[in-house]
């Protein structure tokens, strides 16, 4: 019968166990959601209307900043783990069932989200892949116009989003893509917390509503940009703010968090 | 018998049958008459009888105490664990289906829990989880006085919601990995919360963990599945509590296992 392998080294032990490996996508899990929050500010200045100066600044700095360079390959090495480490989770999680249900009714007790995360996560991957290649690549690797700004010549970050933006069916990815992160983060962000182990009717409520909140604002927040540059309604963008944050306050009031359940003590049904 | 109903189901069965733990099985549909009143298990018995008249093999399901508190009976019914109600099958009524109603029945689907004959799995992996260090070690010797001991009520009621776990193991059919999270999760609680459980508090949770991974159990991905499914409505904040242990064992402990 099987019997739990011996391994010497405690990290690997811990690592590599189902546990461990979620203990990873939780903390990644958790890096990435604080990159969407920075992500979302510095983005925010493409609705300034002045051209694209605050924005081609802001850009020139996150390229040349030493700093925000190791975090920039901190966030890809995070965001790879998290992928590599969901797929190793995803097949094991496939193979502990290898002969499917005829019929289930999974609905009943679980959210659709939360049995979609590769789905889900998936979504998110090919959006990264198009958006990276699309601003990331170029800014890296050239292909982008220059243009000059406080005496100096830098890429011209702006011009290449509102050549992008004014593509409806870019302009649709990019929707699209920030309703699946909304899913994604709508179970993620409290799983993460669950899985380090923080659950307590003291704050429980509290990270669920946030989480909500968050999932619903940070990307209504991002698909907000897309779209008031292809509407060339940047001025507009002050009044979409409030409209997305008053949106996850809706969202997050109306979602409760699941009852505490009552013992059913072995009672009839 | 006063209040007996009077009026009949007439229902249709799909039900998992395979021979034994190599054969492929596949899903047989049989029609049977049964009474509001009986049981889910009364209702396959008097299925049995009809089959053995027939000189058919009967179903082959496992139950035991039939009072809901042993945790054997088990059955997939209509997709979810133990059927519609959150209670155990042998527990659960007739009254819960309509008339005219096709009813699933198919066993427990893991890795960990193959199927020895048509509804009945082996379950013995929860066994070896268990012997991996679901116990307290206490020495022999004369019997120690009631509360001698002593346990904050809170903490003694909190360990006692986690020992009505009955090992049935419908947390691992209701989870889409798979996952034993919920019934370990239970276990360790249970032991780890009470002063008697200390001593062996962090050995128990690593071992207990790593025998469930050797198992073959998938990991947790907090959908919830467990405990809306969960015939003793034990809760996931088991879970989070498992996992704190265990983050805290690795990363304080000496001792190595
Ligand atoms: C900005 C991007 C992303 C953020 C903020 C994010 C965040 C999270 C968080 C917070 C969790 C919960 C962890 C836990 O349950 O403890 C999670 C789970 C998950 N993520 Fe992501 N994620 C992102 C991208 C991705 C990508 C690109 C993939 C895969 C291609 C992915 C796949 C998954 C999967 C499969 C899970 C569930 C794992 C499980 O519990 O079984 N995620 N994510
Ligand atoms: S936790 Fe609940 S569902 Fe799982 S084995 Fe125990 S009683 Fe059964
Ligand atoms: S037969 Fe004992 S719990 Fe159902």
């Amino acid at each position: 019968m099987a019997t739990a392998t011996k391994t010497t080294n405690w990290l690997v032990d811990m690592l590599t166990s189902t546990l461990g490996r979620k203990l990873i996508m939780a903390l990644t899990g958790i890096f990435l959601i604080l990159f969407l929050v920075v992500h979302l500010l510095g983005n925010l200045q493409l609705l300034k209307d002045d051209g694209g100066v605050a924005f081609n600044r802001y850009a020139d700095f996150m390229g040349h900043n030493p700093l925000i360079q190791a975090i920039s390959i901190g966030n890809f090495f995070f965001i790879l783990l998290h992928i590599v480490t969901s797929i190793m989770l995803t097949v094991r999680n496939r193979a502990a069932r290898p002969v499917q249900y005829a019929y289930t009714q999974e609905g009943k007790s679980s959210a659709w989200s939360s049995r979609n995360m590769m789905l889900l996560g998936t979504i998110v991957l090919i959006f990264l892949v198009v958006h990276l290649q699309a601003f990331w690549a170029k800014s890296k690797f050239g292909g982008l116009s220059e243009t000059s700004l406080d005496g100096k010549s830098v890429h011209n970050l702006y011009d290449a989003t509102q050549v992008a933006f004014a593509e409806n069916w870019i302009v649709a990815i990019y929707v699209l893509s920030m309703i699946g992160l909304a899913f994604h983060l709508f179970h993620g962000f409290k799983s993460s917390f669950q899985t380090l182990g923080l659950n307590h009717k003291k704050y429980s409520p509290f990270i669920h509503h946030v989480g909500v909140a968050f999932a619903v604002f940070i990307p209504a927040a991002y698909a907000s940009i897309p779209v008031l540059m292809f509407l060339k309604q940047e001025s507009m963008s002050l009044f979409a703010l409030v409209g997305c944050f008053v949106l996850a306050l809706v969202f997050s009031m109306v979602i409760k968090p699941k009852q505490e359940l009552k013992k059913s003590e072995g009672g009839a049904g | 018998m006063a209040g007996n109903s009077t009026h009949k189901l007439n229902l249709t069965l799909k039900v998992w049958r395979q021979k034994n733990k190599n054969d492929k099985g596949k899903m047989v549909e049989y029609k049977v008459v049964a009474s509001p009143d009986m049981s889910f298990l009364e209702m396959l018995d008097v299925l049995n009888e009809d089959l053995l008249k027939k000189g058919e093999d009967p179903i082959a399901f496992d139950h035991d105490c039939r009072e809901g508190i042993c945790g054997m009976c088990s059955l997939y019914i209509n997709g979810q664990p133990h059927g519609p109600k959150q209670t155990t099958t042998c527990q659960l009524h007739m009254r819960s289906f309509n008339d005219g109603d096709t009813v699933y029945i198919e066993p427990w689907r893991a890795k960990a829990f193959p199927v020895i004959k048509d509804l009945a799995v082996d379950r013995s992996a929860f066994d070896r989880i268990i012997q991996a260090g679901g116990y307290v070690s206490v020495n022999t010797g004369v019997t120690v006085d009631a509360n001698e001991i002593p346990i904050p009520k809170d903490v003694a009621g909190e360990s006692m919601d986690a020992a009505t776990c009955i090992g049935c193991g419908a947390c691992v059919a209701s989870c889409k990995n798979a996952s034993a999270m919920l019934f370990v999760s239970a276990k360790v609680a249970h032991l780890g919360l009470l002063p008697q459980g200390q001593a062996e508090r962090y050995r128990r949770v690593q071992k207990m963990i790593a025998q469930m991974d050797a198992e073959g159990f998938g990991a947790c991905t907090n959908t919830g599945a467990c405990e809306a499914q969960c015939p003793k409505g034990i809760s996931i904040k088991n879970i989070a509590r498992m996992n704190r242990d265990y983050f805290v064992a690795k990363l304080t402990t000496e001792e190595a296992l």
